[in-house]
């Protein structure tokens, strides 16, 4: 188990930071922006768990990430609004939005998948 | 509006900034798989879109412009938080995205090979997130904000 997570924390380390680097690189900040979204998490996990699993429970984990996708789009286009109109910082504003994203994403799993 | 790739951009990051965020990244990986593990891929997989380095990477943003704009003499506060606004207006283009990659992996992961499903995947989120990102930017030439 945890040689599993210490993998985990390895190849999702270096893919999200692949992807954030790439968008340092990216202007404008709008497009940027695309590949802040990008499938790092899923593109470092699925290989380990299909290997480990079998591809019925990588399936199942990319069906719920369509939900966890949905909450995403909610979370940053609220982000883009309150950073828009408000005055608060951008640490401030994306931290607190986090629990958008969990209710959102839980509330949709609990509504379609539970 | 010209997409640029610019690496000389890199130079503004610091060895912290990077290392933070090979950590929160590294971290949320293993999250997600702690939580497969315990409560099931169902409730795992959400965690596989869960916006890991969103925080870290809109505050680099917000700093790194306010920075720019303290050299210029400038007051950089507001255009550090419409910078980051921007970033998120873009992650919420790449979600769109994201949601196509999660369909695609759904369907296809049982029927091809798991590499080529990803990469079918993969290339159908860039595929999908620039062309959502394109259209905005062409309806929004046509409709300027203060209607000029």
């Amino acid at each position: 188990m945890l040689e599993d997570i210490l993998i985990r924390v390895v190849v999702g380390g270096l893919t999200v930071s692949l992807f954030a680097v790439l968008a340092d690189m990216m202007t404008p900040k709008s497009f940027a922006g695309l590949f802040s979204a990008a499938p790092s998490i899923a593109l470092a996990t699925i290989g380990l768990t299909v290997a480990k699993e079998g591809r019925a429970y990588a399936s199942i984990e990319a069906r719920s990430m369509i939900l966890g996708a949905i909450a995403f789009v909610v979370y940053a286009a609220l982000v883009s609004r309150i950073l828009l109109k408000g005055k608060s910082s951008a640490l401030s504003v994306s931290g607190s939005a986090l629990s958008v994203w969990c209710a959102a994403a839980f509330g949709l799993w609990l509504a379609f998948l539970r | 509006m010209r997409i640029r790739l610019n690496p000389s951009a890199l130079a503004n990051t610091r060895w912290p900034e990077y290392m933070s965020r090979f950590l929160i990244g590294g971290a949320t990986t293993a999250l997600a798989g702690v939580v497969a593990k315990e409560f099931g891929p169902s409730i795992g997989g959400l965690f596989l879109a869960f916006p890991a380095i969103f925080p870290a990477s809109a505050t680099l943003i917000e700093k790194h412009e306010k920075e720019r704009k303290h050299e210029a003499h400038e007051h950089g506060t507001r255009r550090g938080r419409k910078a980051a606004a921007l970033d998120s207006a873009g992650a919420s283009m790449g979600a769109l995205g994201l949601i196509i990659f999660a369909v695609l992996v759904w369907k296809l992961i049982g029927e091809l090979s798991p590499w080529i499903a990803v990469l079918i995947a993969t290339l159908s989120w860039l595929a999908v997130s620039i062309l959502v990102w394109n259209t905005r930017y062409q309806v929004k030439s046509l409709c300027p904000p203060h209607g000029h």
